[in-house]
């Protein structure tokens, strides 16, 4: 704690923002070539395999859709929770967090039910290459899922204390960035060609 | 801030001081460095004597050769380069330099050392399981690197992408640590136009890291799921493409080598003016070339596989561009050399090692040209021209810099000087016996020597190469031992060597003001102001021939 | 004196040899020019910028543009030669890798650990009919197009022919064509230039240039010997 209060003492050039938004963007920057790396690769070899298409019509498009929804919400609800936070409403932002975090569970389940739907019709990850990075890129965004699911979890018992509540934004941020992935997920997979 | 000093393991070991955790990262990276030296000499007495068992070792057969080369590289580019002059260097200099009293996160930030232990454990493990280490070389191409049955290497592969991935994510962490510690803690006056070269160098290299990693984190994912339960990302049976791999790795391997010398180009960028006493030549048409440089490195990828069944038609661009990077480093090469031009020069230790990672650079940047031309390219793909080509670049950027780094700040990391007459014997030998190994793999590539063979007398139009595999081993051998100077000097030194005053190369920037070493937490007695620019040597009407960034005043 | 570097490069014996040799001496010849120049510069400044006792250091940041163009100018001149090289490079790498003339003989090469293996389509000049055989040895006759359709069967090999100056990845599950004329007889070497596994340092074979007429006979006992089985 020393080095964060000798910081105020010290007089020094203007931040560009405060020090968990701006470390964050910087990460969700990584983060952005990761999931863009691995969708770049899963289009060049769609559009390779023109058979792929009639695979993408298997996917469960209806929970694709009631996922969208979901997270949507989920993400609007942690901008009020985030609102709430930036004033000291600890109950109001408190209570808002809680659901951005419920639906975000919902979201698991749905994800959970489709994947079980699919392995009882035979399919897995060794299918075909498109079911390989089917389940490879949804699996990695539904991890990321549960790593923000922990943060929100953690950044909520930090509000029902009343402190950090910078943490809403932070956490926040990662959500939002969640929720896009899924955005560009839904369509590459779900809606055929 | 005592009670954090009174305790062993919060000082030693779980410290969150950037400067404890620098010297982690530099002992770690210096171990590893020797093992790395160590596996050069195993597989380089094989080549030079094949078939006899190598003193120390015994015998190397060809999958112990294999996994010897590939370890060789994996440990000397992610395991040396960049926990030394990212790690160590940055960590170390980054918040002195800006005059902040430490990381914007120290917890990350130790968090990130410990991520990159366990990296380093991870990958010592593998050579202790069944089958032993990885042995698809460090670029670990699938199909061979993506099914245990062709290398015949199960478990110590799958660690092997485990480490690297734990290393990317530790490396991940200081990054995000170093941007916003730069940005947002510079001390009052420190403007970016204000900036020494090695922090803007640092930032760059973080900038490259982190916006090339990611396709390759995936593409390690991808390789470990083809390895482990048996997709086909990367194997054509199933529709997956072996050159996918290849795009996702170059995608990130051109950029990681200007992770590693824009740092060492940053440390070059401060010794120099420091012992010519003069101002750094060009400061922002230094900046802009890197910026430049930085932005070319990701459209150069390709060149690394001209031959590899991609389109041709694709090495047309990609060949163009790689012609035209040259240019940035031609900038910031040629304003070091001005830098030079009317100083006063004394040749220190530090100073020579920076010189010659600017002259042996120089090599390595020339003979890249031909590998560029995508028709001469053709030729020396996989030859021993290679090799040579890449370590005249590396082994300038990460191990002359470095040293260069270590003799340069070791007053500041210690606050003891290192022997000169050590330093300097260290760097004779070493700098001589590096060209007498890397001139004859020129020769030998140009002759059409294939790279990754174990016993050059396999092939007779090779057995006339044997001489020139001699001469390198004995090189090699002279080399290692002359470290012995180097390590000797340093654990001396840090125990009996001169005592160090605050300022002992009448350096200009922030990380002189503290005192050597800097104070355990907070590193200024006084976070200092900054008045002026970096590089002010030799300042007409002063008579004092450097103006520290802090003084308010210069007589 | 003037094939300085292509001195230590085995014999050529390909058509397009001298393209790749003479771009690489080209590039061999102005960058060791430019290199000597760079370290001729540095090494004098190091010696002429010595300390001296009471002369100081003279103040130069380089932050005009006069200063500046002591390094730009030197740097538009690599850039010239950068692009002269570049142009010169990818003619010859669109008359050797993109261009394909019309095929004398057709090869299946096929790698794999650890040997490769070269299919003739026989007399007939067709793939998949009885007289196919399979060689130890690339048998090629002298000043005809060869191509290879190489392919690999496990991991990435890459076909190394270095009198021809030759050399292409083998990629399993790709069909890469390339080609050659060779333009001498003889037996050359053949190895893998692609880690592929314990046994890429044996992965050896060779190249055998024959005159036309010993290639048709050849051709023409391997066809009736693989009938015949």
């Amino acid at each position: 704690m020393s080095a964060s209060t000798a910081t105020n003492t010290v007089e020094t050039e203007p931040m560009l923002a405060p020090h968990g938004r701006l470390g964050m963007w910087m990460f969700l920057a990584s983060e952005v070539v990761v999931f863009g790396g691995l969708l770049a690769s899963y289009i060049f070899a769609r559009l390779r395999h023109s058979s792929w298409d009639e695979f993408a019509s298997q996917t469960m498009t209806s929970i694709g859709c009631i996922n969208t929804v979901l997270l949507l919400t989920s993400s609007l609800f942690i901008v009020l929770s985030h609102h709430w936070a930036e004033r000291k409403d600890i109950k109001k932002s408190g209570k808002y967090m809680l659901w951005a975090i419920l639906l975000g569970v919902l979201f698991l389940v749905f994800k959970g039910y489709e994947y079980q739907h699919e392995f009882a019709k035979g399919i897995t990850p060794l299918t075909n290459l498109f079911w390989s990075y089917y389940f490879f890129i949804t699996g990695l965004h539904a991890l990321h899922i549960v790593i923000g699911l922990v943060i929100n979890a953690l950044t909520l018992r930090e509000i029902r204390k009343g402190q950090n509540l910078q943490r809403v934004e932070v956490a926040g941020l990662y959500w939002h960035f969640v929720d896009v992935v899924w955005i560009f997920v839904f369509p590459l997979f779900y809606v055929a060609s | 801030m005592t009670s954090h000093q009174s305790n062993f393991w919060n000082y030693y070991i779980f410290s969150k001081d950037h400067k404890m955790i620098a010297k982690q990262y530099l002992i770690t990276g210096l171990i590893m460095a020797l093992l790395g030296g160590l596996m050069a000499y195993v597989f380089r007495m094989q080549l030079a004597f094949p078939g006899e068992a190598v003193p120390g070792f015994g015998d190397v057969d060809s999958g112990t050769y294999n996994q010897l080369i590939t370890l060789h590289g994996t440990i000397m580019v992610f395991w040396v380069g960049m926990p030394i002059l990212l790690g160590a260097f940055g960590n170390f200099l980054i918040p002195l330099m800006i005059g902040a009293d430490d990381m914007a996160f120290p917890t990350l930030n130790m968090m990130s050392y410990w991520t990159f232990f366990v990296s380093t454990l991870v990958l010592l493990a593998s050579f202790f399981v069944e089958g032993g280490p990885a042995s698809s070389g460090w670029t670990a191409y699938p199909p061979l690197s993506a099914r245990p049955e062709y290398s015949g290497v199960m478990w110590g592969m799958n660690l092997w992408i485990l480490a690297v991935a734990l290393e990317f994510f530790s490396v991940l962490m200081g990054g995000v640590n170093y941007l916003t510690t730069t940005f947002n803690m510079r001390t009052k006056g420190m403007k970016f136009s204000r900036m020494p070269m090695f922090v803007w160098m640092q930032l760059a290299a973080t900038v490259n890291f982190m916006f090339s990693v990611g396709p390759l984190i995936a593409g390690a994912l991808m390789l470990l799921l083809d390895r482990t339960i048996g997709t086909s990302f990367f194997v054509p049976d199933k529709g997956g493409d072996p050159l996918l791999y290849q795009h996702l790795f170059w995608f990130f391997g051109h950029p990681e080598v200007y992770v590693l010398l824009l740092p060492s180009l940053g440390i070059v960028a401060e010794i120099i003016p420091t012992f010519s006493r003069k101002p750094l030549f060009g400061y922002k048409m230094i900046l802009i070339s890197t910026a430049f440089s930085s932005v070319l490195a990701f459209m150069v990828w390709a060149h690394h596989q001209f031959i590899s069944g991609m389109d041709p038609r694709m090495a047309m661009p990609f060949g163009l561009l790689t012609i035209i990077i040259s240019v940035p480093f031609a900038v910031v090469l040629f304003a070091y050399i001005a830098t030079l031009w009317k100083g006063s020069i004394t040749f220190t230790t530090p100073f020579l090692f920076a010189i010659a990672m600017i002259a042996e650079f120089l090599i390595g940047g020339v003979t890249g040209i031909i590998n560029g031309a995508a028709a001469a390219d053709i030729y020396v793909h996989d030859t021993y021209y290679v090799v040579s080509h890449f370590h005249f670049t590396l082994v300038p950027i990460t191990i002359f810099g470095m040293l260069a780094g270590v003799y340069y700040w070791f007053p500041k990391f210690f606050g003891r000087m290192m022997n000169e007459t050590l330093g300097k014997i260290h760097f004779w030998i070493t700098a001589i016996t590096f060209n007498v190994i890397f001139i004859p793999l020129l020769q030998m590539g140009m002759g059409g020597h294939q790279r990754r063979i174990p016993d050059p007398t396999e092939f007779e139009y090779l057995k006339g190469m044997m001489g020139m595999h001699k001469t390198a081993t004995i090189a090699l051998i002279i080399l290692l031992i002359a470290q012995a100077f180097f390590i000797f000097n340093f654990f001396y030194s840090m125990y009996k060597g001169k005592k160090a005053e605050a300022n002992p190369w009448k350096s200009t920037t922030l990380e002189w003001d503290a005192p050597s070493p800097p104070v355990a937490h907070g590193n200024f007695e006084v976070i200092p102001k900054v008045y002026r620019g970096p590089y002010e040597y030799s300042v007409p009407g002063c008579k004092q021939d450097w103006s520290p960034q802090s003084a308010e005043t210069v007589n | 004196m003037l094939d300085w570097i292509v001195g230590y490069m085995p014999e050529n014996i390909a058509t397009f040899g001298e393209d790749i040799d003479y771009v690489i001496n080209l590039i061999g010849y102005i960058v060791f020019i430019w290199w000597i120049l760079a370290e001729g510069v540095l090494f004098y400044f190091l010696f002429s910028s010595r300390k001296k006792e009471g002369v100081k250091a003279t103040y130069e940041d380089g932050s005009t543009m006069k200063a500046m163009s002591w390094v730009l100018i030197p740097v538009v001149l690599v850039l010239g030669f950068d692009l002269f090289i570049d142009y010169k490079s990818h003619s010859a790498w669109d008359k050797i890798k993109i261009q394909l003339p019309k095929a004398d003989v057709v090869y299946r090469v096929m790698g794999q650990q650890f040997a490769w293996t070269y299919t003739h389509p026989g007399v007939d000049g067709k793939f998949g009919t009885g007289d196919d055989f399979e060689p130890d040895d690339l048998v090629v006759p002298v000043h005809q197009v060869v191509h290879t359709v190489i392919s690999a069967l496990d991991v990435i090999h890459s076909l190394w022919i270095p009198n021809l100056r030759f050399k292409q990845d083998s990629v399993p599950g790709r069909i890469i064509t390339g080609w050659f004329e060779a333009t001498k007889t003889g037996d050359y070497p053949i190895a893998c230039a692609e880690l592929c596994g314990t046994g890429h340092g044996v992965m050896a074979s060779t190249l055998k240039v024959l005159e036309a007429d010993a290639y048709k006979s050849w051709v023409a006992q391997q066809s009736a010997a693989a009938l015949a089985q």
